[in-house]
């Protein structure tokens, strides 16, 4: 535990009187990659938004690579992100500007690089994701949904950060492009050696993924455990989820959400 | 129930959403209008706000300013007209009508549309993605806008308010009968600088009000499409209302001793 790459302790967030994260903890050793899995507006994606710093949590301490980075501000907080890749659940693309100044913005806007050597390595990201030199010329509305998953791939890994987030990454393809993104993930992170944080309820993404597995529920992880070991985990709410059983412990909360 | 309830809740509503305002207005300046600048975003805020506000603010002024002919001369005798309607038709455009109807119609062009782009990229993550790539939103986004607006907002008044002027002109030489050099030379006499430049004075403040409001309500908005749509209305809603409101204020301040 307490060798991890990423540690958070007792993450706590709420929105008003939802209490959204009750106590998160998780460890990711280096270079390793942990999928977190778990219904639908459990606070997976609350929970790397906290750790990103976009939102701020209650309570509770993350520490990356042993140190404290709660609170961080200005030029520090600026050098901690700088770390950090994230892949957004909706690609999160900006709409006015073409593909490769997508994936070279961290490199320009928030390195200062020389535009066309920016340039030269978001051409040469976005040929590790298996798309060409021509498509980095086109605007994001004008690539499908599995293409902006891969432009939205290369710029997380654009700036060669250490630690990559991926929040569902193959939510909304088709089982094909689901699979050769997993592999794009797999390979890029492997290059890198980038720990990493996959979010996802796919359990075939997760499997193909995954060092370890961790499921959140009601905001907090209520098993974590390797990948291989998830199909005996003797957990009732894993079980259920990872079979895709309507009946169990987890109570769809239609009507409450 | 107690009747006094709804109006305590408005008015603490209404508070609150003032100190959000003013919390966003300091973030605006003390990040957005401090090194590093987006040189970049800067010229293509001043294209799109300024440049191509210019059809709308100049066809406003254009028509006020012919309107306003006719109304003087209808309001003046025979032997007053032909200094009356130059005159009037001079003060009323630089000190109120040409600030005040383009900050109005610029409102609803510019605050609309920075409302919607801003609230657009809100709700597609498209603002926390910039934060991940080590972006300030406050310098890339709102300072640009900022500056835009501050920048060209009196510019594109000054040359509305030619415009406005030489609307009064051809009216008044047109189709009211008046001797053209006379009013000039009466246009001439009576405008002095300063009520040209109270004017852009208090054009400059519209500026802000309009790119603060936009920004403010773009940055806030939530929950998808019909989220957008609110904050794009309220944007407008409340930049028309603030700049009423400033005018009077700064009527007050600058024209009377
Ligand atoms: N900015 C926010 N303001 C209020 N509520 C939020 C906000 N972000 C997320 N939530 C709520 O937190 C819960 C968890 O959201 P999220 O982490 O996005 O779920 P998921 O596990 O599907 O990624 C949801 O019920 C959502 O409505
Ligand atoms: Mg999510």
């Amino acid at each position: 535990m307490a060798d991890g790459h990423i540690i958070l302790q007792d993450l706590r967030k709420s929105f008003g009187p939802k209490h959204v994260l009750n106590g998160v903890s998780l460890s990711v050793p280096k270079g390793h990659s942990l999928v977190v899995i778990g219904g639908s507006g459990t606070g997976k994606s609350v929970m790397l938004k906290c750790v990103l710093g976009i939102l701020r949590a209650d309570s509770g301490s993350i520490r990356i690579g042993g140190e404290e980075v709660v609170g961080l501000k200005g030029a520090a907080r600026d050098d901690y992100l700088s770390r950090f890749g994230m892949l957004f659940q909706g690609s999160a693309l900006f709409d006015s500007i073409p593909v490769w100044e997508n994936v070279a913005f961290g490199l320009i806007q928030g390195r200062n690089m020389a535009r066309a050597q920016a340039r030269d390595i978001a051409i040469e990201k976005l040929s590790q994701v298996g798309l060409t030199a021509e498509v980095a010329k086109l605007y994001p509305a004008e690539l499908s949904g599995g293409m902006q998953k891969r432009v939205g791939l290369a710029r997380a890994i654009a700036a060669d950060p250490e630690i990559i987030f991926f929040d569902e990454p193959t939510t909304g393809l088709d089982p094909i492009m689901a699979d050769i993104i997993n592999k794009l993930i797999v390979d890029c992170v492997k290059r890198l050696g980038a720990t990493t944080i996959s979010i996802t309820h796919d359990m075939a993404s997760a499997r193909k993924i995954a060092d370890d597995i961790a499921m959140i529920h009601k905001g907090e992880i209520i098993w974590q455990g390797p990948a291989k070991t998830i199909d005996y985990s003797d957990n009732p709410y894993v079980d259920q989820f990872i079979h895709g059983r309507g009946t169990g412990p987890i109570q769809m909360e239609v009507l409450k959400a | 129930m107690n009747p006094f309830q709804p109006i305590g809740r408005a008015v603490l509503a209404l508070l609150a959403e003032i100190g959000r305002v003013s919390l966003f207005l300091k973030d605006a300046i003390v990040q957005g209008l401090t090194p590093t600048f987006y040189g970049r975003q800067i010229l293509e805020q001043m294209w799109r706000i300024g440049y191509n506000s210019l059809p709308v603010v100049g066809l406003t002024a254009f028509f006020t300013g012919g309107a306003l002919a006719l109304q003087i001369y209808q309001g003046s005798t025979p032997g007053t007209a032909s200094t009356l309607v130059p005159n009037i038709v001079a003060l009323g455009i630089t000190r109120e009508l040409g600030p005040v109807l383009g900050g109005l119609m610029v409102a609803g062009r510019v605050g609309a549309s920075i409302a919607a782009e801003l609230g657009t990229m809100r709700v597609t993550e498209q603002i926390d993605a910039l934060v991940t790539l080590s972006t300030n939103a406050f310098k890339y986004l709102v300072g640009p806008r900022l500056i835009a607006a501050v920048v060209t907002l009196p510019i594109l008044v000054a040359i509305g308010d030619t415009i406005g002027i030489m609307g009064g002109y051809i009216v008044g030489t047109r189709s009211l009968g008046m001797n053209s050099y006379a009013y000039i030379k009466t246009t001439a006499d009576f405008l002095h600088l300063d009520d040209v430049t109270s004017g852009l004075i208090k054009t400059a403040v519209f500026g802000l009000i309009i790119a603060i409001m936009g920004c403010y309500h773009g940055f806030n908005s939530k929950g998808g499409a019909q989220g957008v749509g609110r904050a794009t209305t309220n944007a407008v809603v409340s930049a028309s209302i603030l700049i009423l409101a400033a005018n009077f204020a700064l009527t007050n301040l600058l024209f009377t001793e």
